[in-house]
């Protein structure tokens, strides 16, 4: 169970990490919530890791960052961006090429993926925080609501809300009207994943959509985004079975064929 | 003409300030000689002949400090038909020109703000909003900025002039003329050149009243034949980035392209061109390129991001990427084969109609494929420039055309020529990285 290689994932929310021995085979993998020392978490994380797999050398072990916070992730021999690592894990995991969507935390990104898991074009959300997790999260912190639940209860609804916003700021305060005039909460829910959605949905149809459409990212746990994601695009959503852990995994392969 | 002002322009551009430059530049010119280079920088030393560019545009500058009451100044658009200003001798200032120089110096925010405190809307274009804040406000970099005695605006770039040119002829209240150039979905018609070439003759009268004097046609030509040279060799420079290594990259036209743009017409101009030719054909026959492992080539498309010139071209060549070509930098240069300085009326209707951006946008496809065949280039960056509408429209379409049709990768980036607070650095680094990581894989 040596590990080989690592791959991290420096987002804005998450901390990722996935260890392969050097077949390529999972061997350990982490996921916190991310600190502001973003090179003391990956230290941390890093002997964590070599530790609990009983790893005789660090110097052995390639590492590759990836995420917003590679850049200062001094122990990395390289730094990628997320675009190729999600690219790379999916495809590894899914095994076919297509249209992957990644939701994170500050961005959320359309990549098409060529034969041997290549990111060949992509297209990423505007310089605001429309169409990310932080949209969600936001509204899910002042309306109380704990993020797991989000999903559930959106999808328990029958009826819908519109939110006409796609400014996480601005239907931050439409919700609160909607709920002053006497709406329900499930409804907005609904509405507020629709809303997400359709901004997600532009991005797709401005790249074109090559099936599969798959989807990646820490807001790919939610199942209000994965069903109205396929009832908009009138596709079968495919998820990986840890769609948070791709960038690493990604940058954990990259990592290995070194 | 007034005495106090005949002599202290005698005394502060001719006898004190030219001599100044002309020093200055020898130093320049002398430290860039030297100039061998950081290990870590991914740039070769810059061109000696950037030194030459400083000294003419410094000087351009420091004559308009100076000219009011003892030339006639005019205040002209990008791509406004300057030859018959440039024979009756007036110092031609580019607000353009201007509000780049102020963006490149991140000073453009501030004179923005101005603008904005006095109700012109952020949405407006941040050339437009900077020169209006330096107008308003009265600071500059360049020292100062003289009074306009008239304003020629041409919109054959984008239809913000006309609103633009129409502020400033109320705030100096001086005559505007506007030369209006039919926007060119075909090849143009002889109508269309028979309509510009008539404004043109209805405006010369217009100038020589100001001037206080007659046209001559002999200087006339004169100028139309320096600006056909100017152009010709400007041309011929962008070209020798077909040589790989390239010997300059688009960052480096943007810095030299100011003396075409503002100076074009002037001997000088044609001087300093011939010497950088010299140098980049040095650099060929040496082997040295711009940046110093030249891997990937592209193109840009669009205006540059003044503010953050240095920044990319050092993100890019870290990783091998040159730009060694922009549509931008090739418009000054691309028309000179439609000059004929025997029939300078004529060739000016027809050369002010052509810019690439009075072209129809599937043109500008044609001109962008055309260049990725011609100078070997491996992708595309299209800088969607929100103060640029006009630049940027239709470039969606252009990028996917070159990814499907021409399996050319080519990025959006979305940012603002003048405006650094319309561009987020982190994430415009993301997309630029991602897109190189694209490149490097594609082999």
């Amino acid at each position: 169970m040596t590990v080989a290689a690592i791959g991290l994932d420096a987002g804005s929310t998450t901390f990722k990490l996935v260890a392969l021995d050097a077949h390529g085979a999972i061997v350990a993998t982490r996921l916190a919530a991310a600190e502001p020392r973003i090179e003391v978490q990956a230290e941390s994380l890093i002997a964590e890791v070599l530790a609990e797999t009983q790893s005789p050398s660090r110097e052995a072990v390639e590492i590759v960052a990836t995420g917003y916070g590679r850049k200062l992730i001094k122990s990395a021999s390289r730094n990628v961006t997320e675009i190729t690592c999600h690219a790379r894990g999916v495809f590894a995991e899914l095994g076919r090429p297509g249209t992957l969507v990644d939701i994170g935390g500050q961005d959320s990104k359309v990549i098409k993926i060529g034969e041997r898991g290549r990111a060949v074009d992509f297209v990423m959300n505007d310089k605001c925080a429309a169409g990310t997790g932080r949209f969600l999260e936001n509204t899910a912190a002042r309306l109380g609501v704990p993020l797991d639940e989000l999903g559930p209860r959106a999808m328990a609804s029958a009826t819908e809300e519109r939110i006409s916003s796609t400014c996480t700021v601005f239907a931050e305060s439409e919700i609160i009207s909607l709920l002053a005039h006497g709406s329900e909460l499930p409804p907005i829910l609904r509405g507020l994943h629709r809303s997400l959605i359709s901004r997600v949905v532009a991005m797709i149809r401005g790249l074109g959509l090559t099936p599969p459409l798959m989807l990646s990212g820490g807001v790919a746990r939610n199942e209000a985004v994965r069903a109205l994601l396929g009832e908009a695009t009138g596709q079968t959503v495919l998820v990986p079975t840890r769609p948070q852990l791709m960038g690493a995994y990604g940058a954990a392969l990259l990592a290995l064929d070194r | 003409m007034t005495p106090s002002a005949t002599l202290s322009y005698l005394l502060n551009y001719e006898l004190l300030g030219k001599g100044v430059l002309r020093v200055q530049r020898w130093r320049d010119e002398r430290k860039l000689r030297a100039h061998h280079g950081k290990p870590d920088d991914p740039l070769n030393p810059p061109l000696v002949r950037t030194a030459r560019m400083k000294e003419l545009m410094s000087r351009h500058y420091l004559e308009g400090r100076y000219a009011n009451g003892v030339k006639k100044v005019a205040w002209v658009t990008s791509g406004a038909p300057i030859e018959v200003l440039r024979a009756l001798d007036f110092v031609l200032i580019y607000p353009e020109n201007h509000a780049a120089l102020c963006g490149a110096r991140k000073k453009a925010v501030d004179l923005s703000v101005e603008a904005e405190n006095a109700g012109y809307s952020r949405d407006i274009c941040s050339y437009a909003r900077t020169d209006i804040g330096a107008m308003l406000s009265g600071r500059t970099p360049v020292g100062r900025l003289p009074k306009p005695d008239l304003l020629v605006a041409c919109t054959n770039i984008c239809q913000t002039v006309l609103y633009w040119y129409r502020v400033l002829a109320a705030h100096f209240d001086v005559p505007l003329i506007v030369i209006d150039t039919p926007f060119l979905y075909q090849a143009a018609s002889d109508h269309q050149v028979a309509f510009v070439k008539q404004q043109l003759e209805e405006a010369i009268p217009v100038i020589e009243r100001v001037a206080g004097r007659s046209l001559s046609w002999r200087r006339l030509r004169g100028v139309a034949e320096r600006s056909k040279t100017a152009a010709e060799l400007w041309l011929e420079i962008m070209d020798r980035a077909r040589n790989r290594p390239a010997p300059m990259t688009a960052f480096d036209g943007f810095i030299n392209m100011g003396p075409i743009v503002d100076l074009r017409g002037e001997p000088e101009t044609i001087v300093f061109y011939r010497e950088l030719l010299a140098e980049l054909d040095a650099r060929i026959k040496k082997g040295v390129g711009a940046i110093k492992r030249e891997r990937k080539r592209v193109l840009w498309d669009n205006l540059p991001i003044w503010h953050q010139i240095g920044h990319l071209s050092r993100t890019l060549g870290r990783r091998g990427v040159n730009v060694v070509v922009s549509t931008y930098t090739y418009a000054w240069g691309e028309l000179a084969p439609m000059m004929d300085a025997s029939r300078p009326l004529d060739t000016a209707a027809r050369v002010y109609l052509h810019p690439i951006l009075n072209r129809s946008t599937g043109d500008k496809l044609r001109t962008m494929e055309k260049m990725v065949k011609d100078f070997a280039l491996d992708g595309v960056i299209l800088h969607s420039d929100r103060s640029c509408k006009p630049y940027s429209l239709g470039q969606i379409d252009q990028r996917d055309r070159l990814v499907h049709e021409r399996g050319v990768p080519a990025l959006l980036l979305e940012a603002d020529h003048n405006d650094p607070r319309a561009y987020a650095v982190e994430q415009g680094d993301a997309r630029l990285e991602a897109f190189m990581e694209m490149m490097e894989s594609a082999n």
